[in-house]
């Protein structure tokens, strides 16, 4: 048994969340998106060149539009979520007959769908200082999906546990943002020392990145193949992690309040 | 008539507090049953417990029979729930917000039962409003209309009238004493015990996560309330000491004796005729559940 059309609604809705904010959601990134890709290449595009033939323009372009798919998928779900818990509407979607798989589900495809958006976004507004082509279109939409996927689905995580909007920003600031930053948007991991290559290896935010890359150029640092088995196996173990923390939040509950409103103290 | 909930020796504890400590009740189909307490103990949890919003340690709630975690999609459409709260979602209008909510139950095309529930809590020309730009008491009126999208047979209002003002207070009222005519189950938790006493047939009375009262609010009042009868004496005075016992002290100089029955006030008054006292003002009230209220919870303490 499930609840389809519980599951749309909510997908609906979430999509609709950010689309009405969407100056916010979409325009926001897209233009910051814009100011990397102007100074860095004003910097660098004349010193560098990846691969040996890439421009660094072209170079810089899938890795700034992945960035912002990544990060604008965790705070889709991340900020969505602290805000009703925070606001207590959360109520809404906890009463109805949801189960955490269809709660899971919506939260993370509304994020991946922000992502995307926002991605399709940065494409248009820098495809056109150094057009890089698109080899392979399907590894490029699936590495966008799957890599917003995983990114909205530990915003739901974030989201569950973080009880202050400071706690959250905290997890976007010392995890996500280290973790997208450092992970190959800049730079080809082949340019760094062997030590930091071999850290890098160990960062699943370097594949998605690196897979999606390599629909553009058809070279990457690692085999495209590769690269999907580990941004798979990461939205796996992220999935269980995510649905084990909404089963331990639906156990310990929130201790009520009468008063004062809106104030809740940290559940277990 | 059937059993509208039913909870079994439920236990929730947050950290070292028992927030419940083994509540049992049981609520009749078409009751209007009111759930009573001081803040902390344990009203909101319980009604937590039943909607879902948190899993009890021990224990087994349903609704209409179906258990609410090993049933939850079914026990979940047949419960109705007005948060404490008062939140809302900012971005949606009034019937964005409630067609999201039928949705959420698996409902299309509610759109003729969103227009009913909102021309019965007076907000039909509301209903393409933003929700951040109503009032107190019009948000607290949609959310009793989001509770009830799905038509749901077991109501649970909790504290519904905090905030709201006389005259939606009254339209509240009437609205859900309709539904419970119709047939609907009506779970209350409310501060204002008149508003208890008027509505509901049934009471229980939390304390410290225990039922420390379960009762017809008939009995309950006839239990640990009496009529009081005011007096005050000509030239201020004093009680004949045989009147002693009834008295429980002066208001306003006046003195309060609580009688056990009508025919208390003819030896009341026989009494007071024999020591030559005059009354210069005479007042009875009924019982009330304010004073069963403070009986029971101090009987509760006592106890404890």
């Amino acid at each position: 048994m499930s609840n389809m059309l519980g599951f749309r609604t909510l997908l609906m809705k979430e999509v609709l969340r950010f689309w009405k904010v969407s100056f916010q959601t979409v325009a926001a990134p897209v233009v910051t998106a814009l100011l990397y890709l102007l100074i860095f290449s004003h910097v660098l595009d004349e010193h560098v060149q990846v691969y040996g033939q890439i421009r660094y323009t072209a170079f810089l372009i899938p890795g700034l539009v992945m960035m912002s798919v990544l990060q604008n998928s965790f705070a889709n779900s991340s900020s969505s979520l602290i805000q009703s818990k925070v606001t207590g509407s959360l109520v809404f979607v906890l009463l109805p007959p949801i189960s955490y798989l269809e709660f899971f589900a919506a939260y993370v495809l509304a994020a991946a769908a922000r992502g995307v958006v926002v991605g399709v976004g940065v494409l248009s507004v820098t495809v056109w200082f150094a057009p890089p082509g698109m080899v392979a279109p399907l590894w490029v939409l699936t590495f966008a999906v799957l890599g917003g996927a995983i990114m909205g689905a530990l915003g739901v995580v974030a989201g569950i546990w973080a009880e202050k909007f400071d706690q959250l920003a905290g997890f976007q600031n010392f995890l996500i943002l280290p973790l997208t930053m450092l992970s190959g948007v800049f730079y080809s991991i082949h340019s760094l020392p062997p030590f930091w290559q071999q850290v890098s290896h160990f960062n699943p935010v370097f594949y998605m990145i690196d897979g999606f890359r390599y629909g553009f150029f058809g070279v990457s640092d690692v085999a495209p193949q590769v690269s999907l088995a580990v941004v798979s196996i990461a939205f796996a173990i992220v999935t269980v992690f995510t649905l084990a923390s909404c089963s331990v939040a639906t156990n310990s509950g929130t201790e009520p309040h009468d008063a004062p409103q809106n104030h809740r103290r940290p559940s277990a | 008539m059937g059993v509208a909930v039913s909870i079994q020796q439920v236990e929730k504890r947050f950290g070292a507090l028992r927030a419940l400590d083994g509540v049992s009740l049981e609520i009749a189909e078409g009751e209007f049953f009111g759930l009573l307490g001081p803040n902390g103990a344990g009203k909101t949890t319980l009604i937590s417990c039943l909607a879902g919003l948190a899993r009890p340690d021990t224990g087994k709630l349903t609704v209409l029979g179906r258990d609410v975690v090993v049933d939850y999609r079914d026990a979940r459409r047949l419960l109705g729930v007005v948060p404490q709260e008062l939140v809302f979602d900012p971005f949606f209008t009034v019937r964005e917000t409630l067609r999201i909510q039928s949705g959420y139950f698996g409902i299309r095309n509610n759109d003729a039962w969103i227009d009913e529930i909102l021309a019965n809590l007076d907000l039909a020309d509301k209903a393409d409003t933003n929700m951040r730009r109503l009032s107190g008491g019009m948000k607290r009126r949609v959310l009793v209309a989001q509770a009830l999208v799905h038509r749901p047979p077991v109501i649970v209002l909790d504290e519904p009238t905090a905030g709201v003002d006389v005259e939606l207070r009254q339209g509240l009222w009437q609205f859900i004493r309709r539904l419970n005519g119709e047939g609907h189950t009506i779970i209350l938790t409310t501060h204002y015990l008149e508003e208890a006493e008027t509505l509901c047939g049934r009471i229980a009375m939390l304390q410290r996560g225990k039922v420390v009262a379960l009762d017809s609010t008939q009995n309950l009042l006839h239990e640990f309330s009496r009529h009081t009868l005011s007096l005050r004496l000509v030239g201020g005075a004093a009680l004949p000491p045989a009147l002693a016992a009834l008295s429980s002290g002066q208001v306003e100089g006046a003195w309060q004796l609580r009688l056990p029955d009508f025919s208390a006030v003819e030896q009341v008054l026989a009494t007071l005729r024999e020591a030559g006292i005059a009354i210069d003002d005479m007042r009875l009230s009924p019982p009330d559940l304010e004073e069963a209220f403070v009986r029971v919870m101090q009987r509760g303490r006592a106890q404890q």
